[in-house]
């Protein structure tokens, strides 16, 4: 099976998929920015979004029944989650600069053993 | 009022009221009023209550429903005799009986005669008000059996017991406040001063009333069991009333022990009765047959092996699983050679009946269980004057005429010769005992050995009648003895004298139950009661003599205690009453009893005059036939019970009841009675009344006698020889096996279990803990190690979250690509 000659199915979505979630990886692992982190984390949950919509989609899977619209109420639910996170998230790296003028997360190693 | 439904009503209720009043008085008794002084009269409340209700159903729910039986004659001859086939062949010989012309010339109306039999035939009203269990085959039931015994039973001891309650509050009255015991000396050498306990004294006299009437009216042998320990029990408290004084703590455990040995045949013969007839009632209950109708099942009520004792007798020869047809137990029954099964069941009657005796030997102080009831003497005067006088002692007498209907001839004859040695031995110690309680205690034991005597040769009603008249009198000479000491506070009868003149009530009423006991009365016309009552025991006693030759010695046995019996009682009265005062100090500071006292003495009195008579004594016609104890007891005779029996194994035979009544017995028996009585009353008058003899002298030159009478036959030394001491001898040495053997037996095992658990503990600290600590150890050190990983880096979490995830996603893909593969 060649991507580039099929026409647009199941595989393409999720391949965008896995690129944005191992940008999103990549991207927490290395930046020491907390805001970088917190895009990084975005990008993972909607790389794990276009996998739900891609399978719960019945034109890209034809034949396959009885899916309906489950894919897509949980990717609106976990963009819901990521818009609560984000805002968790950010309250915590505002208290964080607040506490030590900084959003370096190398230097939040307070809970270290 | 029906009688059968309202008479378990009535009857029942009586019996209940005295327990609730213990229960009251167990646990309000101290806060009844000062120093629980009301708890007496809650006490006499209850029992004054029930003594109504007995009454009540004696005169007017039984003499309306059942006329009494007219004047007992003597059963003659052929017409009463035809429906006895059994009979028929056996008695052509009695000369006796050969009076045929004597019924017929006395005045009384001929119907009388043949009909009292049928008459007096009145059904015992049984039932159960409870069952406590049935497990099988045993049934233990709260049920009764309500025959006119046990209706006047009700009344008699109703009665004597509210007269005593009230005698009671002014005896019992020292116990009101703190109370100092001169005869208890502590170690410090002053007396013991301790709290008064009047409540609980009228706590335990209610527990004793409920458990007598329980007897009275127990349908079953189980239930007579139950109550026969309580009424034991009671006895044992009150005995050790003053439990401080080491005699009366060694009387109630005397009284106690004896009593369990009697009870041990007791329980013998009731294992016998329900193992071989299945069942406990006395009557039959439900259609169930009780163990009467079992032993007596013909029409004609005559005692025979019953069916089951023949049955468990037969064991050998009935193949498992094959009932025996009717004619093979009947011919067992009949086949009673030495072997047969028939002479094996005869035998189970034989222990039944004896092992039931048994038991009533310990209560009512029979020979050889007598030595309890004098040293009983140790509870106060009330007690001494119910329980071990007029009721409970009473109630082995009445459970042998309970059981009546099933003792064989040869049972009788052993209860016969009991009591006459019983009154004989018994009557002879009172004639040298100065303890004027304890002359009285024999004199029980003795009129005890009457009954027992008289229920032997076959008197049954004779018996009874004496039981009756007995507890009147003997309660009333009691109480008498108690205002004595009451007024003296001695017992010893040689302290007193001449106290007619201080106490006349208590004096004159005393007289009256001495005549009584004595039975004194005009020959062929009026009496004292018990003048009735021991006329029909030797004439009873004659009556068997004549059939019974061998055995003819009971007879004279008790025409000499009646002797004997007339003799210590006025030489009581004398040494008490009349005379010079011998100790001045005694005499100065005795005075008359108050009247809550003499009242009750008055009261009891007048029934030790008057309950051996019957409306017959005066010709009156009663409304309800006539009426009095005697016939009210001939109504209650148990069925069959007045035919001649014969024993089987031994020469024996018991005439029938009704011949005593023959003027052959009965007169003479009456001249008998007035002469031994009046030789006895003669000789106390010279002895002691006119002193004419002086005792000493007799006493020195009869000294072998004297010692022998004083010391009581040597029956305490006896049974500590034989008993006690080889008891104690082997409870000795089991004492030191269980200190030397036992106790170092235990010992080595402490040591060796110390030196184990020394062990152990070394094991524990060094093994098992190293284990574990090493353990924990290890898992520190780890954790330690571990906890490096623990960075607090986000960024290297998340690779470790990478790395796992596409660690994971590796595992599964090559996982089921190898499945698929």
């Amino acid at each position: 099976m060649n991507p580039f000659v099929e026409p647009i199915g199941i595989s393409h979505y999720l391949v965008v998929g896995a690129i944005m979630f191992v940008a999103g990886a990549v991207c927490m692992a290395t930046k020491r920015n907390a805001l970088g982190v917190l895009m990084g984390i975005e990008l993972v949950l909607n790389g794990a979004n276009v996998n739900f919509v891609a399978f719960g989609s019945e034109y890209l899977r034809p034949g396959v029944m009885g899916v309906g619209l489950d894919g897509q109420l949980v990717a609106l639910f976990v963009i819901v989650l990521a818009a609560a996170e984000a805002a968790v998230a950010l309250a915590i790296t505002l208290n964080f600069y607040n506490n030590h003028s900084t959003v370096d997360v190398d230097q939040a190693d307070e809970l270290s053993g | 009022m029906d009688p059968i439904t309202a008479l378990p009503k009535l009857l029942g209720a009586a019996w209940l009221i005295p327990l609730a009043s213990f229960a009251l008085i167990v646990f309000f008794g101290p806060r009844m009023g000062k120093a629980g002084a009301k708890a007496g009269w809650v006490a006499t409340g209850a029992i004054l209550t029930s003594c109504l209700l007995s009454l009540f159903a004696l005169f007017f729910v039984w003499l309306p429903n059942y006329k009494l039986p007219g004047p007992v004659e003597p059963h003659i001859t052929a017409e009463s005799r035809t429906g006895d086939a059994h009979a028929a062949g056996e008695h052509a010989d009695d000369n006796h009986r050969a009076k045929d012309g004597h019924a017929g010339s006395k005045e009384h109306p001929a119907a009388h005669g043949g009909a009292s039999h049928a008459e007096s035939a009145v059904r015992p009203i049984t039932g159960d008000w409870y069952t406590l269990g049935k497990f099988g085959e045993l049934k233990i039931t709260i049920g009764y059996y309500i025959d006119s015994l046990t209706v006047l039973m009700f009344a008699m001891v109703t009665f004597i017991a509210t007269s005593i309650h009230f005698y009671a509050i002014g005896y019992m009255h020292d116990e009101l406040h703190d109370v100092e015991d001169h005869e208890v000396r502590l170690a410090d050498g002053h007396h013991l001063h301790r709290k008064g306990r009047f409540h609980r004294f009228f706590q335990y006299l209610s527990l004793f009333c409920f458990s007598m009437l329980g007897i009275v009216i127990a349908g079953n042998m189980a239930m007579v069991f139950v109550f026969w320990e309580l009424v034991g029990i009671c006895s044992y408290f009150l005995i050790g009333f003053y439990i401080e004084r080491k005699s009366a703590s060694n009387a109630a455990n005397k009284a106690f022990i004896v009593n369990r040995v009697g009870d041990f045949g007791m329980i013998i013969g009731m294992m016998v009765l329900f193992g071989t007839l299945g069942t406990f009632s006395f009557g039959d209950v439900d259609g169930q047959p009780g163990i009467f109708s079992l032993v007596r099942p013909g029409a004609d009520h005559q005692l025979i092996v019953p069916d089951g004792m023949i049955k468990a007798a037969a064991f050998e020869q009935i193949a498992a699983g094959v009932e025996p047809t009717a004619e093979q137990i009947a011919a067992w029954r009949a086949d009673t050679a030495p072997g047969t099964p028939g002479h094996w069941a005869y035998w189970l009657m034989i222990i039944a009946g004896l092992g039931i005796f048994c038991g009533c030997v310990g209560k009512s102080a029979q020979f050889p269980l007598h030595v309890w009831l004098p040293d009983a003497m140790e509870g106060p005067t009330p007690v001494s004057a119910l329980v071990h006088s007029a009721t409970m002692v009473a109630a082995g007498v009445y459970l042998v005429g309970r059981f009546f209907p099933v003792f064989v001839p040869e049972v009788l004859l052993t209860i016969a010769i009991i009591g006459a040695i019983t009154l004989f031995i018994a009557a002879t110690i009172a004639i040298t005992a100065t303890d004027i309680k304890r002359v009285l205690a024999y004199s029980t034991v003795s009129q005890l050995g009457y009954m027992m005597l008289a229920l032997g040769v076959g008197g049954w009603s004779a018996g009874m009648f004496h039981l009756i008249t007995h507890a009147f009198f003997k309660s009333l000479l009691f109480m008498c003895s108690g205002s004595v000491i009451h007024a003296c506070h001695t017992n010893e009868m040689t302290e007193m004298g001449g106290l007619r003149k201080k106490m006349p009530w208590t004096a004159y009423t005393m007289l009256v139950g001495c005549l009584a006991i004595m039975g004194a009365g005009v020959p062929f016309s009026l009496g004292l009661s018990g003048h009735y009552s021991k006329d029909s025991i030797l004439a009873q006693a004659l009556s068997f003599r004549a059939v019974n030759p061998m055995y003819g010695w009971v007879f004279f046995v008790a025409a000499g205690g009646a002797a004997i019996t007339a003799f210590y009682m006025f030489r009581l009265w004398f040494m008490t009453f009349a005379g010079a005062p011998r100790n001045k100090h005694v005499y100065d500071h005795a005075h008359e009893s108050p009247r809550i006292m003499y009242v009750p003495l008055v009261v009891l009195a007048v029934f030790a005059v008057a309950a051996g008579w019957s409306t017959n004594t005066f010709n009156i016609d009663g409304l309800v036939g006539n009426f009095g104890v005697e016939p009210l007891l001939e109504q209650a005779r148990p069925l069959g019970t007045s035919g001649e029996v014969h024993g089987v194994l031994m020469n024996v035979v018991h005439p029938d009841e009704h011949d005593s009544h023959l003027d052959q017995f009965h007169s003479r028996a009456e001249l008998v009675a007035l002469l031994t009585g009046l030789t006895g009353l003669g000789l106390a008058i010279v002895f002691y009344g006119l002193r004419i003899l002086n005792p000493e002298e007799v006493r020195a030159q009869f000294r072998p006698i004297y010692d022998f009478l004083i010391h009581k036959w040597y029956f305490d030394e006896l049974y500590n020889a034989i008993i006690v001491t080889p008891v104690m001898f082997v409870a000795r040495r089991v004492a030191e096996f269980d200190q030397v053997v036992i106790d170092g037996l235990i010992h080595g095992v402490a040591l060796w279990t110390r030196g184990v658990s020394v062990l152990d503990d070394r094991f524990d600290r060094y093994f098992v803990d190293g284990l574990v600590n090493g353990a924990s150890r290890w898992i520190f050190r780890t954790a330690v190690w571990l906890r490096g990983a623990e960075t607090g880096q986000i960024r290297q979490y998340v690779m470790f979250i990478v790395i796992g995830t596409v660690a994971l996603f590796l595992l599964i893909s090559l996982y089921t690509s190898t499945l698929a593969g």
